[in-house]
């Protein structure tokens, strides 16, 4: 526990201090974006049991609401986030309620197939401006206070934010809610018969991991200033799986390593190794899935709990 | 009757028509992608991205190696054939013990490997590969034109399907392979050589999405991505139709695309997702799927 709270704080240092170590912000937003978004995954994957293949879906709809209201109708950056929230949460409870109706390998294929559908709709539909998707979209003034345009007031109210989700998801798992969901992922049909409702359950985590890619997703479109396709593409969703699954899926902290890793691989790759970003992306998929299931920090986690048993 | 509803027969025809080669296509991945998940438990994403590689084998044979149409319809399955092989002893054969999700999650990767090297080999672009001789042409029905080699493709793929059927419910190694399904461990207990048994029934779904492809590279565009986006139709075909029955994966592939082929017709901003629709009405009505027992 001691080092547990000691890592968190030199983690929390560390980000406080971003703006002075001349870190680019603007990569450091991108980060806690993706890094917020595998946690959202997480609460469904790690705690919950259900692989999404398509959290895309909610990662760019909302993006593209939230960059759709900005730019088109002028509204503030809290408004438009919560609407893309809105969104997100809307579409994960008509893709959660078609999906939740079958278990496993169904479920991915089923939330690939309707992810695939939104990816769809915003490439026709009339708003979302086609394959050049929605650009320099405004930051604003968050409640008409803050100029977001200042990327070191941006970076602390993204940080914020994603403290902010980072405990809901800690007091989540940890709320009664939470412990039922993990009793479903163990074994499904003890917990049904236990009388608890296990589709309601399971419905309200899909929801509530929908809403938090959201925010991911609204907060990605207002950091980096557009709303593009490659947001809503099966590629995105499974970004997400592998941050996740790098960094360690059901563990608390995994998702954000993963995330860290992924997106810095993905910005200094993309100088050095060109278009090869995809094969060492894939490659890494391979490895995480056949070497070590449990990810990082899940492998870590096993060591230190081995260490101790001696 | 020469027009419905103000569009003329002759169109609606020509689109069925290519919407049932569009729906041999789904018909032959949906079934490799059955066979292979009641076999060995394992959703194959990769499915696409051999489909690609049948497609591009043939594309390399002829321009480097001069291999006609007609040996690359032989060849390609057989090389793709062995790199899933390979895949299957050096990779796959690892995940039996663990949860289905992981063999979904490896083959994510390896299509990522797959489709990434070949666009690194041979760019976005797409490459057209020639109709061979023998197949150009049309054949004038009278009330409409169809060109000879669209023919050709769905008769070979309905002769595969067919023959694919026959085998796995009509023959000595089928009645194996199903009991294979149905209780592996048993089986070994008998002496029968299960891990062959998984092996080339891997080897023979991924020959058969290469015979798709090879299939599919005189009609459309031969890109590196032009797996991905089929894939997920194909999962899509698979959730209407269950993946239990082989019979109901060649049935609900051709009759979605007859669907996707008519909705180009009717309303051609919705082809795009009718098949998803399609999915998410079937599951409200019959979430086992229509042809699914659960």
């Amino acid at each position: 526990m001691r080092t547990e709270a000691a890592l968190y704080g030199l983690v929390m240092a560390f980000a406080l201090c971003v703006p002075l170590l001349g870190i680019y912000p603007v990569f450091m937003m991108q980060l806690l974006c993706f890094a917020m978004f595998a946690c959202a995954y997480n609460l469904l994957l790690g705690f919950s049991g259900m692989l999404s293949f398509g959290h895309a879906a909610f990662f760019g709809s909302s993006a593209y609401a939230t960059a759709w209201l900005a730019t088109a109708h002028g509204w503030g950056p809290a408004p438009a986030i919560l609407a893309g929230m809105a969104v997100a949460a809307l579409l994960g409870l008509v893709v959660g309620s078609l999906a939740i109706r079958r278990r496993g390998i169904y479920f991915a294929m089923i939330t690939l197939a309707l992810a695939q559908l939104v990816y769809f709709v915003c490439l026709e539909a009339p708003f979302t401006g086609g394959e050049n998707g929605l650009q320099s979209v405004p930051r604003g003034r968050l409640l008409g206070l803050l100029p977001l345009n200042s990327d070191v007031i941006m970076y602390y109210v993204v940080l914020a934010a994603f403290i902010g989700v980072y405990l809901f998801i800690r007091r989540v798992i940890h709320s009664p809610f939470g412990q039922v969901l993990k009793a479903i992922r163990e074994n499904e049909a003890r917990a049904l018969s236990l009388g608890y409702a296990i589709d309601r359950y399971k419905l309200l985590a899909f929801v509530l991991s929908a809403t938090i890619a959201g925010l991911a997703g609204s907060l990605k479109a207002l950091v980096l200033g557009f709303a593009t396709l490659s947001d809503v593409l099966q590629g995105n969703s499974g970004e997400v799986i592998l941050m996740t699954l790098l960094g360690g899926t059901g563990t608390f902290f995994g998702p954000v390593v993963g995330a860290a890793i992924v997106v810095t691989l993905q910005q200094y790759l993309s100088d050095v190794a060109g278009g090869w970003v995809s094969v060492i992306i894939g490659a890494v998929f391979i490895a995480c899935v056949i070497a070590f299931r449990r990810g990082i920090v899940g492998e870590l986690a096993a060591l230190r709990a081995r260490r101790r048993a001696r | 009757m020469s027009e419905i509803f103000g569009i003329p027969v002759a169109v609606i025809l020509g689109q069925l028509m290519l919407g049932l080669v569009n729906g041999s296509f789904y018909a032959m991945l949906s079934l490799g992608l059955a066979v292979i998940f009641g076999l060995m438990g394992i959703v194959n994403f990769a499915h696409g991205a051999f489909y690609a590689l049948g497609a591009f084998a043939a594309l390399i044979g002829l321009q480097q190696f001069g291999i006609n149409y007609w040996w690359a319809l032989l060849l390609a399955p057989i090389a793709v054939g062995v790199v899933g092989i390979v895949v299957e002893r050096l990779l796959l054969r690892r995940l039996y013990r663990v949860d289905p999700l992981y063999g979904l999650l490896l083959t994510f990767g390896l299509a990522l490997v797959i489709e990434g090297t070949l666009h690194q080999f041979f760019g976005a672009s797409g490459r057209s590969y020639p109709v061979p001789p023998a197949l150009q042409g049309v054949f004038n029905l009278g009330f409409m034109i169809l060109p000879i080699y669209r023919a050709w493709v769905i008769a070979v793929s309905i002769v595969v399907c067919f023959a694919t059927w026959f085998v796995i419910e009509r023959t000595r190694l089928g009645g194996t392979l199903r009991a294979a399904t149905e209780n592996a461990p048993l089986l070994q207990a008998f002496g029968v050589n299960v891990p062959l048994l998984v092996v080339a029934t891997y080897g023979g779904g991924v020959a058969l999405a290469a015979l798709a492809g090879v299939l599919s590279a005189p009609v459309i565009l031969v890109t590196s991505s032009m797996g991905s986006s089929l894939v997920i139709v194909v999962f899509a075909v698979v959730v209407i139709g269950g993946m239990g029955s082989i019979l109901g994966a060649v049935i609900s592939g051709l009759a979605l695309g007859l669907i996707e082929g008519l909705t180009k017709v009717v309303y051609p901003e919705a082809s795009n997702i009718v098949v998803f629709v399609i999915m998410a009405i079937v599951l409200i009505v019959r979430p086992a799927g229509l042809f699914g027992r659960e």
